[in-house]
């Protein structure tokens, strides 16, 4: 029925509309024959199959014993199903990223492992005596199940060791979260801000001083698109990038921002990810320890760049919100860093300018228009 | 036995006359406050929203396959919303939203809850209809509204809601964001607020009716396991959905009336907007106060409905049946301690992020304890594959897949790379999408006589089952790997980063297994819709089950047993039990007339009833050595 006014439809359609280029209704068609067809055939089979079974009924035999045939599918389906796993994991599975290029990556790999083999050994347990007892134990009408309402010893074993194990990896877990989130802020560390907003990710250094100055949403307007505050004396040096440049085993502390809704830093490679979040500013603190360069050569690609990306629904372009991250030497990195310019271009200086003549009248001007 | 069905039909004829007399067509299928009629009312509303929000799913995977190619005929039937035969990427995000949105709380949680609550609570507690029929009715009226206020979105100019089924603010708050956070995203609040007042008028009479309304001799202790399931859901859902009507209409008035609950900080293409003082994760606090919880209503009635289901098919009482209950009210209690854990990375205090993932990861234990029990259950049994048990057995195998890599999200450390990537679309799809929906098909294949008075084709069923079966561990199982990539979930092409342009080859053919399985609900839709008018009449008892349902006429009358609603002397697992005549002895056998099968056990707490057993052994055993 369903198939049929579709195909109804397909057809009036195709009349009305067949100056419109494109739409290639027989393909459509094809498709549709082909379901009908296949639809036929699954209705031609079951006659079939209902046909000799009422005869074996007829001669007084007991027709088609659907429960072996169930029960033999489910053993076929476990063989089958243990197989297209164990492809998929190591065929897939070595498609995956690759080793942690961070100190604190390590320590989540190794606990990525840990559970890994924990959790497939159930998994393979488990889905074995499901459908194997579903085989062993299919219906015979010679046969009674047997009345097991209830066993305490066996019930409480089944309880503790996953208990156990579980309380284990909790406790493997929480110190690795500590460790990875730890805040104690450290002299020495490279503090980067990352602020995102629809759709790109803008990049602001400390300069020479080392310090990244003070923001204030308020200030957003024309050049200054992060609304970086110029009367606090630390941003006049801070730099602008378009690549995420890190120096290999140094601390670096992304400060996180976002302006307009939530994005999230998402650098699978270095195991880091922080939403940025607006009106919350948040961080991650990690080390690179592998160069892009190793990497290369590591998974064998020599255009192999590490990326940060945007995992957290933003709208229509959040599909492509991406900044290259570049892992150097220290050197490498001085060197680029000294090339990278100024926030304070000569344009929104002259911007600037202006308000700098009155500097405290404008501002007190600017946030009185806002309040209202 | 046979006798009490012969009596039971020919009151039923009187009844059905006297009947007719009252019932219109509009108060018997349109305005009925039978709760028989309104959960068929759900199952059908539900299994409606079910297709389309497949179909959904079929439209944005073939984006996923085919990012670079046009298909016309989408054009064709989308409109504005695929120009030049390619979906929009902001209808692509309105696609997964009210994908996610539907299945969630229109399929899993009214259709699921909703209908097997429904029909199940009354007959199997014996009561005549739930607590509150009129309210019942309205909540499927406030229900059905709500799906029409959904839908209807797809119908204005920007297009339906597109900021994820979870509706994170700003995004969601800010119109100017994106298309689907304009008027799309006020009528999903709307309807939200439709949902849950449904959601609520239901859940207090579940609950209520329960408590109540139980028959003579229904202690809580012999209840079936699918009506503790649909209790605790209950008790759950009365709990959290008040909380994200509170979250819901706070988001309403940021939209609305310029308030900051959420927002603050903000600067929209350059515009500096006046909010202040507000926090986006407040909203994600109490959006997953439901949220989480959610999942366990949505999950719970599947459980409960698979546990009796491999009861009855394996002829074997459910292993460990307070075990059961008691790992189903601490999965209750549990999961309103572990909301934080969908948070771990969004800023939230780090050390609470530590106490959620321990609370997360205890909650695996009362999952374990059900999984080990259901095995338990099937070992030694006497399995009839009837397509309900396929169903429920499918269910056990999707909640292990899934369940197992809810301990690697659980634990922050993990999640710090695995959050919001295809991992985490694998692993709840296969835990609670394909196991919910699971339980629920094995519902409809094992009520469908109870419901209908007619039986489902079984060989369809089978066909059925193992396509969808096959067909949703080949969707889910690659997208694992996918995840461990670091491929996003949300992304409307895999065209922008080399790095994932090497999963194209395995997004066709996640595709094509999709497109399979929605072939094969051909199957059951055909199936269901041709059983109810042509199927195979219902014998009463044609699973040969003992729970209460099963002794009411196969014609439905309002107020389900002719005369008096029976007493229950025993709990309703009673399968196979040595001694007994069958291999099953219904909830209203008295255990006087079942002395050769009787246990000690069965008289924990009844001494009189003990000595009596200990009595008829000794004389059975006088009477052996006299032979």
């Amino acid at each position: 029925m369903l198939l049929g006014t579709n195909l109804l439809m397909a057809q009036t359609t195709a009349t009305a509309d067949a100056a419109k280029p494109g739409v290639n209704w027989l393909s459509v068609g094809y498709y549709v024959l082909l379901f009908v067809l296949i639809a036929i055939s699954i209705a031609v089979i079951g006659k079939i199959l209902k046909v000799y079974d009422l005869s074996q009924q007829i001669q007084g035999k007991k027709g088609i014993h659907w429960n072996n045939i169930m029960g033999v599918i489910c053993l076929v389906f476990l063989v089958g199903g243990l197989g297209g796993a164990y492809w998929d994991i190591t065929v897939q599975g070595s498609m995956t990223l690759p080793e942690a290029a961070s100190k604190h990556g390590v320590k989540i790999d190794a606990m990525f492992l840990t559970t890994t083999i924990i959790t497939l050994i159930v998994f393979v347990i488990t889905q074995i005596l499901l459908f194997t007892f579903l085989f062993r134990y299919r219906h015979s009408d010679k046969r009674r199940a047997y009345f097991l309402p209830h066993n305490n010893t066996i019930e409480k074993v089944w309880t503790i060791i996953p208990a156990i194990v579980l309380t284990i990896l909790v406790i493997f877990g929480f110190f690795t979260w500590q460790e990875v989130e730890n805040s104690s802020p450290v002299k020495g560390d490279i503090n980067i801000d990352v602020t995102g907003h629809q759709f790109a990710w803008e990049i602001r250094y400390a300069g020479p001083d080392g310090i990244l100055g003070k923001k204030d949403f308020r200030l957003t307007a024309g050049a200054n698109k992060l609304g970086i505050d110029f009367k606090d004396k630390n941003s006049m040096d801070d730099l602008q990038a378009d690549t995420l440049v890190l120096p290999v085993n140094k601390v670096i502390r992304l400060n996180i921002f976002a302006q307009d809704v939530i994005h999230s830093v998402y650098m699978p490679h270095f195991r880091v990810q922080q939403n940025a979040v607006p009106g919350l500013p948040t961080f991650f603190k990690f080390t690179p320890t592998i160069t892009t360069e190793e990497m290369r050569r590591k998974v064998d690609d020599p255009k192999f760049e590490y990326l940060l990306y945007c995992n957290k629904i933003c709208g229509s372009s959040h599909y492509n919100m991406q900044r290259v991250v570049r892992v150097v030497t220290e050197g490498e990195y001085n060197q680029w860093i000294a090339k990278q310019k100024p926030y304070l271009t000569p344009a929104l200086r002259t911007e600037l300018k202006l308000a700098a003549a009155d500097q405290k009248k404008s501002i007190t001007q600017n946030r009185l228009a806002l309040n209202n | 036995m046979s006798t009490l069905a012969v009596h039971d039909h020919g009151v039923a004829h009187h009844e059905e006359g006297h009947e007719h007399h009252h019932d219109t067509f509009l108060t018997k299928y349109v305005f009925s406050q039978d709760h028989k009629m309104i959960a068929k009312q759900f199952l059908i509303t539900g299994i409606t929203m079910a297709v389309i929000a497949m179909l959904l799913s079929i439209l944005f995977r073939i984006q996923l396959a085919y990012p670079d190619k046009s298909f016309p005929l989408l054009e064709t039937l989308l409109g504005r919303f695929a120009p030049e035969g390619r979906l929009d990427p902001e209808f692509y995000l309105s696609l997964v939203t009210i994908h996610g949105t539907i299945m969630v709380f229109f399929v899993l949680t009214a259709g699921l809850s909703g209908t097997f609550s429904n029909l199940l609570i009354p007959l199997q507690v014996g009561a005549r209809d739930m607590a509150s029929p009129f309210i019942n009715m309205l909540s499927y009226w406030f229900f059905l509204t709500a799906c029409v206020i959904m839908l209807s979105s797809f119908f204005i100019q920007k297009g339906p809601a597109g900021p994820g089924w979870t509706i994170y603010p700003p995004l969601s708050a800010l119109p100017t964001a994106m298309k689907g956070s304009g008027l799309g995203m006020t009528l999903w609040l709307i309807s939200m607020v439709c949902f849950v007042a449904s959601s609520l008028m239901g859940g207090i009479n579940y609950v209520s009716t329960v408590l109540n309304m139980r028959t003579k001799g229904m202690d809580l202790w012999k209840m079936p396991l699918t009506i503790w399931a649909f209790f605790l859901t209950a008790i759950l859902g009365v709990l959290s959905f008040p909380v994200l009507v509170a979250g819901v209409v706070l988001l309403i008035f940021d939209r609305s009336f310029g308030t900051s609950f959420y927002l603050s900080d903000i600067v929209v293409n350059g515009q500096v907007m006046p909010f202040e003082g507000g926090s986006p994760i407040l909203f994600q606090h109490l959006f997953w106060f439901l949220g989480h919880p959610e999942v366990y209503i949505v999950i719970m009635p599947a459980m409960g409905i698979s546990s009796e289901v491999m009861s009855v098919n394996s002829r074997k009482p459910i292993f460990g049946y307070h075990a059961m209950v008691y790992s189903l009210i601490g999965i209750t209690v549990l999961s309103f301690i572990v909301w934080g854990h969908h948070m771990f990375i969004t800023g939230m205090n780090p050390f609470l992020g530590g106490v959620f993932m321990i609370t997360t990861l205890i909650i695996a234990v009362p999952s374990a304890v059900k999984t080990f029990n259901w095995l338990a259950t099937l070992w030694r049994g006497n399995i009839r594959f009837t397509p309900a048990m396929l169903f429920a057995i499918g269910m056990v195998s999707f909640f292990i897949s899934g369940g197992i890599t809810g301990i690697f999200l659980g634990n922050a450390a993990l999640d710090i790379n695995l959050h919001d990537t295809y991992f985490v679309v694998a692993h709840f799809h296969l835990v609670m999408g394909s196991a919910a929906i699971f339980g629920m098909l094995a519902g409809v294949y094992h009520w469908f006589p109870k419901m209908f008075g007619k039986m489902m084709d079984e060989k369809l069923g089978y066909l059925h089952f193992w396509l969808t079966f096959i067909g949703a561990y080949l969707v889910f199982f690659p997208m694992h790997f996918m995840g461990l990539d670091g491929v996003p979930r949300r992304y409307y092409a895999f065209t922008e980063f080399a790095s994932m342009q090497r999963w194209l080859s395995v997004n066709m053919f996640i595709t094509w297994a999709a497109i399979m399985s929605a072939c094969a609900q051909v199957a059951f839709l055909y199936n269901f819709i041709t059983s109810i008018f042509w199927g195979r009449k219902a014998t009463q008892n044609p699973w040969q089950a003992n729970t209460l349902e099963w002794t009411t006429p196969v014609e439905h009358l309002h107020g389900n047993w002719p005369g008096e609603i029976p007493s229950v002397y025993r709990w309703p697992y009673d399968y196979s039990k040595p001694g007994a005549e069958e291999d099953y002895i219904l909830q209203t056998t008295p255990l006087s007339q079942t002395m050769s099968s009787n246990l000690p056990h069965d008289f924990e707490d009844n001494p009189a009833g003990l000595e009596a057993l200990n009595k008829w052994t000794s004389t059975q055993k006088a009477n052996e050595e006299v032979k």
